[in-house]
Order: structure tokens, then C-alpha cells, then sequence
């Protein structure tokens, strides 16, 4: 069955309306995506009708509250395949999941002579928590090169054999590069880093809400990733994690709600997901996450990963016929992810940035939480377009059409 | 509504086109560097003083071309300045760029008046005067390679 996905701009009503005059082209979905009504619906439901504290009331708003706090948790389970609900933690998003990893399990399992790898395609958020626990501990961070002047060979897979020594602990990489839009073969890596007995976190910020993530399959220790990369509010975020490894992790933040039993003189925890949860969670957002699952299954995912990755495909191809561009990752007519992030010789990216919002077609321009691979690269700032299930060819053709004007406009033709 | 050839002035365009005194200064007794770690442009100033006065200034780095132009403008404007001179031409500029409102005197910096209305640009034109600003403020000293 495939899926229409020429009206689903009529179920996010932030796309209803213009920017500078024109209808709003919304291409910075790797960055945030917006939320549909039935989300917006369900969050705004919640604070009217069941809004109470969880885990802890016995009043009827309370056990509302929970239950529906513990549905979202069950559905997020089966939305990656988690054997278990107990394997989900509920966080803010991707960043505070694997910052969650590395403080917990970090520092209470890596000591000097360990070695962290990840690649140098992480986005700074899978790459910073990994530079403060390893300078902590005294354990030593190593880096999966890229290969390509233009990252177009995406991660070096040899490079991966020669680093993955007995040294190292832990391997953390991520699913889908939000830089590249390059798809790292994780299936692969996850059984590379157990065969030297390292664990393995998969970045899945870029991919759960577009493609099937199914976590046993892939054979990952953790994986991470951010509600409001997938239709749902921010502010809520998942870790997965296997349960035989979370019951033997320290928490990492105390408070309400993690602990079994207190004294003045020491506590015992609650086991996971509850102990790594201190304090009252974000009970809306994750029913909102809960809402946004529904819809993107009802939409099908692998459908959807492809709709975007076409739109991806045919702007890259378009764009790679404008004078002086180049364009990072997959080569034109080459498989990539929803996005593409290029630059010009002759504009600088803020400038497009800048120029093509006047068009109405919102990309980002930046760095794009890379920095040490855009230095690689040799490209302070590039201009990502990212879609997702609600762009069309029409989106594909206004960015080229205006990215045209502004290269005229700067007599770059 | 703002128009974008009110941001994008012909003198902007040119400055960034063919920028002035870009590249380090040899003779520079003064140097400071700025960045904007949100968008990853960044950019140095070098300064040689003719006494109590501005005798030479450079820049180098990257960045969109309201930056780049700003840079560019800039060292045309500070040469010959003592370094209170130079501090008041920043505010002017400043508040040209932050309200759109006119100098004093004609000059080019008139032309960056259209940044008031991106104030996401601000930062872009204000990041080379940032860092000549900080130079002045450094004793002399030999710039090493
Ligand atoms: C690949 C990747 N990892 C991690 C993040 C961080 O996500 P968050 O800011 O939601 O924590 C992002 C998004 O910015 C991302 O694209």
C-alpha cells in the first residue's frame, strides 16, 4: 500500500500560512518538524480533562495521568521493537539520552586505558557527552574518519575494523547523519562492537521518526532520540535501553520518584526505567509522543522514509546543475536520506539563508552541530534543506527556483 | 515588509565583492579575533598604530557577505582614528544597524541601515568592529606568524 502524501500539509496547522508572501516551504524538518492536530489535540486534552502528577496520587486525575504516561511508554516500546516497556526511559531528547549513557554507565564503567569511538559525523550532541566522561575518567576518545573530500564515502568502514581494538568500551554512532544525510549501516556496527565486547549507542535523532528502528533487530545496547524530530512536542525524548544493562547502572540525577526507600544516611533506587526518571516527567508531551506514533504509523514508516528520501534525491540532482555548489554526502543520483546540505562558492550561506526566507522556504544555514567535520570539510557554514512526509516536488521546485534568483541576485550565474 | 536590496546595498555588494585591506597586516602590532559560534563565522582584525592615532588595519576570516562587508567598510573608516575616535564611530555604526537610523555625517555606513530590519544579521555586521574594538585595547606588541 502506498500512501498519498499530497494533502497531509492539511493536518499541520502551522503550515497554513505565508512567510514574505508566499506559502510557507518548510524545509528545516531536520532541525525540528512540526506537529499535527491530532498532537496538538491529545497534549491540549490532557491538560484539560486529566492533567494530575503521576506514580504517586490515588485520586481518579492521578491514575488517569499515569496511565496514560505508562501507555506512552508501552507504545514507544513497540514503535522500536523494545522487548521490554521497562527499556524505555523518558528524557528531554536525544541530547539528555545520551548524556543520561554517558555520566551513568560511563562513569561507573570506564576507567583510564578505556577507549570511547565515535565517528566523526556525530553531531554534537553524541560527541561532547563522550569528550567530558572520557576526560573524567581518564579514558581516551577515538574517532571513525569519514572518507571524501566531500564525506560522499560516508563512514570508513576498515577504519571501523582497525579501531574497534579490546580497549574499547564503547561505541557510539549515529543512524543517520544530520550533516551528510548519509544511513550508517548499524545492524553492522552493533554486531563489529559486540564482537570485541564493547556496547553500542546508536543517534537515531535523524531516523526513528522515518524509518523503521527496530532495536533487536539491529542488536544495539542504547539508542536515542528526540520527540520533536518525529511530529511530537519538544521536551520529550527516549532512551532505549537493554534491561539487563539499566538495572545494573547507578541513576545519574536524584530527586521524587527514582527511589525505592530513603534515609537521612543513604537511598536505595527504583529499577529502570523509573530510577533514571528523578522528579515529575513531562506527562503531556509524552502523551503527545504517544499521539505522534499513532500518526506516523498511520501514515507507515517505511513509506515515508522513502517519500522523503526521493524529495532529497530529486533536489540534489537539481541543485547539483547550479554554478559553483557543492553538495556534501551521497552523490546526485545516489541513495541518501530526507535532506541535503550544500554550499555555494560565490554566496555564503547565511545570504541564501536569508534570501530564500523572503521566498518563503525556510532552510537552515550553519554548522549544523558538526563543527569539527564542517573544519574537515573546509566549509565553515553550508545550507541544509531537510524534508519531511508533508513536502511535496512543489517544496523541491521553490528551492531551486530561489536559490536561482539569489545566485543571479549576487551575479554568481 | 523589508525589501532585500535595503539589506543587500550596492555598497555592501561591492565591499563583498572586492574586499579592502583583507589579509594579515605585516607590519600589525595589535591583533583580535571574534567568532559567532551559532553560525561558525569568524573574523581578525590587525592593527598597526601610527602613535596615538590608527595607521593600519586588516581582516581576515569567513563569514556571509554583510559580515565580510562590514569588515571591509570598517577599515576604511578607522584609519587615522585615535582609539576613542574609533569607539564612537562603533556606537554610530551600532545604531545605525540595531534602528536604521541615519549618521551623522554622510558616510558609507549609512548603507548597512537595512540590518535593522533582520536583527538575526546584527551580529553579522557588528562581529569585525567587536574585534578591532578589543585589539585597541592590547598594548603594542610583535604579531608572530
Ligand atoms: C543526529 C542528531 N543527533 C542529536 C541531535 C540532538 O537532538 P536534541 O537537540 O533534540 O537533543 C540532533 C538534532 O539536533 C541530531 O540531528
Amino acid at each position: 500500500m502506498t500512501h498519498d502524501f499530497s494533502n497531509l500539509r492539511v493536518d499541520f496547522p502551522v503550515l497554513d500560512q505565508h512567510v514574505g508572501g508566499h506559502p510557507l516551504v518548510y524545509l528545516d524538518n531536520a532541525a525540528t518538524t512540526h506537529k499535527p492536530r491530532s498532537v496538538i489535540d491529545a497534549v491540549a486534552r490532557f491538560y484539560e480533562r486529566d492533567n494530575s502528577n503521576v506514580h504517586r496520587g490515588l485520586h481518579a486525575l492521578s491514575m488517569r495521568a499515569t496511565d496514560g504516561y505508562e501507555a506512552a511508554r508501552a507504545r514507544t516500546a513497540k514503535f522500536i521493537n523494545a522487548a521490554d516497556p521497562a527499556e524505555i526511559v523518558f528524557t528531554r531528547g536525544t541530547s539528555e539520552s545520551v548524556n543520561l549513557v554517558a555520566q551513568s554507565w560511563g562513569a561507573a564503567n570506564l576507567k583510564p586505558g578505556d577507549v570511547v569511538l565515535c565517528t566523526e559525523m556525530e553531531h554534537h550532541s553524541n560527541l561532547v557527552p563522550w569528550q567530558l566522561i572520557t576526560a573524567r575518567t581518564g579514558a581516551t576518545l577515538r574517532y571513525v574518519p569519514v572518507v571524501g573530500d566531500d564525506a560522499e564515502g560516508g563512514l570508513d568502514l576498515e577504519a571501523v575494523d582497525r579501531l574497534l581494538t579490546p580497549e574499547v568500551k564503547l561505541f557510539a554512532f549515529t543512524h543517520i547523519s544530520n550533516t551528510l544525510g548519509v544511513t550508517n549501516p548499524v545492524k553492522e556496527l552493533c554486531a563489529k562492537a559486540r564482537a570485541v565486547g564493547a556496547i553500542s549507542v546508536i543517534d537515531a535523532a535523524q531516523s526513528a521518526g522515518h524509518e523503521m528502528v527496530d532495536v533487536q533487530d539491529m542488536g544495539c545496547d542504547f539508542l536515542a532520540f528526540s520527540g520533536h524530530k518525529m511530529a511530537a512536542p519538544t521536551g520529550i525524548g527516549v532512551l532505549y535501553g537493554r534491561r539487563e544493562l539499566l538495572d545494573t547502572m547507578p541513576p545519574w540525577q536524584g530527586g521524587g520518584g527514582m527511589i525505592a526507600n530513603v534515609e537521612y544516611a543513604a537511598s536505595t533506587w527504583k529499577p529502570a526505567p523509573e530510577r533514571f526518571e528523578a522528579g515529575t516527567p513531562n506527562v503531556a508531551d509524552a502523551i503527545g509522543l504517544h499521539a505522534a506514533i499513532d500518526y506516523l504509523d498511520s501514515v507507515g514508516r517505511p513509506a515515508l522514509g522513502a517519500h522523503e528520501s526521493e524529495l532529497a534525491q530529486m533536489a540534489c540532482s537539481a541543485l547539483s546543475e547550479l554554478p559553483g555548489i557543492r553538495i556534501l554526502g551521497p552523490r546526485p543520483g545516489s541513495a541518501r536520506a530526507g535532506m541535503v546540505n550544500f554550499a555555494f562558492r560565490d554566496v555564503h550561506a547565511h545570504d541564501v539563508v536569508t534570501f530564500a526566507d523572503q521566498d518563503g522556504v525556510a532552510l537552515r544555514g550553519g554548522h549544523h552541530c558538526n563543527q569539527p567535520l564542517m573544519r574537515k570539510l573546509g566549509l565553515p557554514s553550508t545550507i541544509r534543506a531537510s524534508f519531511y512526509l508533508y513536502n511535496t516536488p512543489a517544496d523541491v521546485h521553490a528551492l531551486v527556483a530561489s536559490m536561482r534568483k539569489i545566485l543571479k541576485f549576487f551575479g554568481a550565474e | 515588509m523589508s525589501d532585500l536590496t535595503d539589506l543587500y546595498q550596492a555598497v555592501i555588494l561591492a565591499h563583498n565583492k572586492r574586499p579592502r585591506n583583507r589579509g594579515k597586516l605585516p607590519t600589525a602590532t595589535r591583533v583580535a579575533s571574534g567568532d559567532n559560534p551559532t553560525c561558525g563565522d569568524n573574523c581578525t582584525v590587525y592593527l598597526c598604530m601610527d602613535g596615538e592615532k590608527i595607521g593600519a588595519v586588516s581582516f581576515e576570516g569567513s563569514g556571509c557577505a554583510i559580515s565580510q562587508a562590514s569588515a571591509s567598510l570598517m577599515t576604511t573608516q578607522l584609519v587615522g582614528k585615535s582609539p576613542a575616535e574609533a569607539e564612537s564611530t562603533f556606537a554610530e555604526f551600532k545604531d545605525i544597524v540595531t534602528t536604521g537610523g541615519e549618521p551623522e555625517a554622510f558616510s558609507e555606513i549609512a548603507a548597512f541601515a537595512g540590518v535593522h530590519a533582520f536583527p538575526a544579521r546584527i551580529k553579522c555586521a557588528t562581529l569585525a568592529w567587536h574585534a578591532a574594538l578589543d585589539a585597541l585595547k592590547q598594548p603594542d606588541r610583535p604579531i608572530d606568524d
